[in-house]
């Protein structure tokens, strides 16, 4: 037990009507990169917050250094050692790296010696960073890297990182396993927290698995398959997508030469964004967050009108249609932002059900809704998609992230889109609600719809997409059918259009 | 240590319980406010809401005139707490409200002495019309300028006081008024005179127009797509647009139909209660409806029993400083009470008290 950095004995939180750990128990060793692993709601977070002093456990104890470790608030985690990077990164857009760095100090240096140790910092663990960017001209990976640092400049005995790689491209994430490996091989350890499996069984040393808030096992993720460990936090067999190949039909959505100015000051222009996508296809659209994806949802949903002639619905100019006009003609999307955009959150699911279905399901007459169609809907939509949920009166709010986006996501497939636009469909969606949204985009392209996926996860777009582009500062790649690529062109097409021309040289 | 804990969903029962309890500690501070004025707590607390409806001496006069007062209340109220479900804050209901005043006394003054039964249907409309004009500036300024509407609309209730006192000393003055200010009294003209529709009741048309608004809020708000489209652009405005409402389109109905409910009381009180265009005429109404709307959690039913409530402190104020001596301001801080307790119960509806020890940071 010498080599134990922090032990976790027992470990029980009980909230209202949930027991979110359950008797955890297991130890983080000094140097050593632990992964912990589970479905969204087995209770990953909780565990971690009580780590990092935001929750006191109502059972159990913790052993940091073999000395009772009990942090009420995370400045006496952040004392003990103990850092966290976060998934939803909190930084000031308007503010530039060294003062968001030193926001987040309890006792910042002066900002010139700040800004060399952060220079210092990001040379030795090989994150380029420059300290006088101002953080909204950053990319989502150089932002993770100001929170990387932030932590790193306190000289952590044991890093928490939260799904750290979903919005990194595959270099990105090179980068970042470099990092990590370097810290590790200083001694410092590592609680790292995914979903995707095949990124631990490269990195990590030991991974645990929670279900259902219960610690499932503690095993080495190098020495047990991906389909184990998924199974392991899951409970049972889960299916992967059924392989693609279906025939494809005309073209039913035609994007030419689509360009919009930037909606705001941190927003991203379109530039001459070209593509088509055929009945029966999945088309993906990869690149790193912020380039352009949620501006390209909205000019596809109608938010935001297009110029004349930019986007054309089975050769009919659909550009200045708003999203009603367009839902009428089959053209339905789901934003990335689950809460406050695809949904509203102090509303029922069945109001939330309302909100893209009234027309199309039939639940308006005289403009009167008939709350019993609306009601029959959204249940509807909780049967197929397996939402779990006390029933259709909950508030959006209450559902766990990955059950608000099933909901989402079979509110807009169960209306039988001829066109399906999604931003970042199975974001932050453990992996058995991830595979059957998957799937479900594939039964939809089977039936003859054309489905737009816009995604950060790569391994999502390679599984279901039959083409794939990537967005950069607005511009999108020419798409080229998956099969033809490999992860490596996959970068370069993300890197940028000079890069492009490489991709093209080694076609 | 004591803590708040958000709950996962907004709490039914407190959403209930609030206006109850708001109440409550209303005529508890009251209460000692008063003890502290030197009157008996109890007996103020028993002028106010009690003598009001039941004493047995003079509740035969105040009785009516918890309709009176409660009419234009709820109707404006109405109004504004579907643009405040929207988040389409009119402060200046009391703009429109005196303007739809003049504008309805002025379409009838201009048939004057004419007894057709015409009469009073077109000051009804022209006196919603009026209100209705006035809310559609700060409306157009938003939507084409982005202007803030609660800024522009309180600044309206001053142009509009300023144009009354215009008005009530030309334009609408009574040519025989001797050349006092005030138009002519509308109670001395059946075809324009808005009077009790049963006699002795204070059931006058702005109350049975009130009822309809409440009724019309109601369905609106839960069973039509508009209704449906405004609440969803004040509780996630993104969500709104995604769903394809259009904002500018929410904001100028919301705002005209306020501007239009707050010009038919006007208009129904200048021809009802008040009787004549005066200089005086502003009595606050569009203000105080400001916290019926809220006190009423901006529900058509409970802006009903809000108005009334309301109506009622109202009556018993004037009663509590006719009879017990209390100074006018202490009775407008009771009412403004109301309001901040409702406020701070509010808390309780998306938070849970904790007691015991602390555990979040």
């Amino acid at each position: 037990m010498a080599d134990t950095l922090l032990s976790l004995q027992g470990l029980t939180k009980i909230y209202p009507g949930v027991i979110a750990n359950d008797d955890v128990t297991f130890d983080i060793g000094r140097g050593e990169i632990h992964a912990l692993l589970g479905e969204n709601g087995a209770g990953k977070s909780t565990l971690v917050k009580m780590i990092y002093g935001l929750n006191a456990p109502d059972k159990g104890q913790m052993l940091l250094d073999g000395a009772p470790y009990k942090p009420s608030k995370p400045s006496e985690a952040r004392q003990a050692g103990i850092a966290m990077v976060f998934q939803h990164f909190s930084l000031f857009d308007a503010l530039d790296v060294a003062e968001n760095v030193a926001l987040g100090m309890e006792t910042p240096p002066p900002m010139s010696d700040l800004a060399r140790q952060i220079r210092e910092v990001s040379e030795t663990y090989g994150l380029p960073l420059d300290p006088t960017r101002t953080v909204g001209t950053l990319s989502a990976g150089e932002r993770q890297r100001v929170e990387i640092i932030r932590c790193l400049l306190q000289n952590p005995r044991l890093l928490i990182m939260d799904e750290p790689t979903s919005v990194l491209t595959p270099q990105e994430v090179e980068i970042l396993f470099e990092t990590l490996r370097k810290l590790k091989a200083e001694g410092t350890s590592i609680l790292y927290i995914s979903h995707k499996l095949e990124e631990i069984r490269a990195l990590c040393d030991t991974a645990t698995i929670l279900r259902l808030g219960k610690k499932v096992a503690t095993c080495t993720p190098a020495e047990t398959s991906a389909r184990q460990l998924a199974e392991m936090m899951v409970g049972a067999s889960f299916a992967t997508p059924e392989a693609k190949g279906g025939k494809t039909g005309e073209v039913l959505l035609a994007v030419n030469e689509l360009s919009l100015p930037a909606p705001g000051a941190f927003g991203t222009p379109l530039r001459e964004v070209s593509f088509e996508v055929r009945a029966g296809e999945v088309l993906g659209i990869g690149g790193v967050a912020g380039n352009g994806q949620d501006e390209l949802l909205a000019a596809l949903s109608g938010e935001r009108m297009a110029p004349a002639g930019s986007i054309i619905l089975e050769g009919k100019d659909i550009s200045r249609a708003g999203p009603v006009a367009r839902r009428d003609l089959g053209v339905l999307s789901g934003p990335e932002e689950r809460l406050g955009h695809a949904a509203a959150p102090d509303m029922s699911l069945v109001e939330n059900g309302v909100l893209t279905a009234a027309r199309r399901e039939g639940m308006l007459k005289n403009g009167f809704i008939s709350w019993g169609k609306a009601r029959q809907f959204a249940e509807e939509v909780i049967g197929h998609f397996d939402v779990r949920t006390p029933g259709p009166g909950t508030a959006a709010r209450a559902l766990s992230g990955g059950n608000l986006q099933k909901f989402v996501v079979g509110r807009e497939i169960l209306q039988g889109p001829r066109v399906l636009v999604l931003n970042q469909p199975t974001w932050g969606v453990d992996a058995a609600a991830a595979a059957f949204i998957r799937q479900s985009i594939l039964d939809l392209a089977a039936k003859g719809g054309a489905v737009v996926v816009i995604s950060q996860d790569l391994d999502e777009l390679m599984e279901v997409s039959d083409r794939f582009g990537a967005l950069n500062e607005g511009r999108l790649s020419p798409t080229r059918p998956v099969a033809s690529l490999d992860i490596e062109q996959i970068g370069l097409m993300m890197g940028g259009a000079h890069d492009m021309e490489v991709a093209h040289v080694d076609e | 240590m004591i803590r708040l804990e958000k709950r996962p969903q907004p709490s039914q029962l407190w959403t209930y319980l609030t206006p109850v309890l708001a109440v409550l500690l209303t005529m508890l501070v009251g209460g000692v406010l008063f003890a502290f004025l030197g009157a008996n707590p109890v007996e103020a607390i028993r002028t106010i809401f009690w003598d009001p409806l039941f004493n047995a001496q003079f509740a035969g006069f105040t009785r009516p005139q918890l309709l009176v007062k409660a009419g234009p209340l709820i109707l404006i109220a109405i109004g504004l707490s579907i643009g405040f479900r929207a988040g389409i804050w009119n402060i200046g209901a009391e703009g429109q409200y005196i303007m739809g005043a003049i504008c309805g006394a002025a379409a009838g003054l201009a048939f004057y002495p004419s007894e057709s039964f015409l009469i009073f249907p077109i000051m009804i409309v022209a006196g919603a019309l009026g209100g209705w004009a006035w809310a559609m500036i700060p409306a157009i300024l938003k939507t084409k300028f982005g202007t803030n509407e609660i800024l522009v609309s309180l600044m309206l209730v001053y142009v509009a006081e300023t144009i009354l006192g215009s008005v009530s000393t030309g334009l609408l003055r009574n040519p025989e008024g001797r050349g006092f200010p005030g138009s002519r009294n509308f109670k001395q003209w059946d075809a324009a005179h808005n009077s009790d529709l049963i006699a002795n009741t204070g059931m006058h048309w702005g109350v049975v127009f009130a009822f309809i608004a409440v009724i019309g809020a109601y369905v609106l708000l839960t069973r039509h797509m508009l209704g449906f489209n405004i609440r969803l652009t004040g509780e996630a405005p993104r969500a709104a647009r995604f769903s394809g409402v259009n904002p500018a389109r929410i904001i100028l109905i919301c705002l005209g139909l306020s501007g239009a409910l707050a010009g038919m009381a006007g208009l129904f009180e200048v021809t009802g209660p008040a009787g004549q265009v005066s200089i005086d005429f502003g009595s606050g109404y569009g203000f105080t409806a400001i916290i019926v709307a809220f006190l009423g959690r901006l529900n058509p039913i409970g802006i009903l029993l809000a108005g009334l409530l309301m109506a009622l402190t109202y009556i018993g104020g004037e009663l509590a400083q006719l009879m017990l001596g209390l100074p006018g301001a202490s009775i407008q801080l009771f009412q403004g009470m109301l309001l901040f307790f409702l406020l701070a119960m509010d808390v309780f509806t998306n938070f849970r008290l904790r007691i015991g020890k602390r555990e979040v940071a």
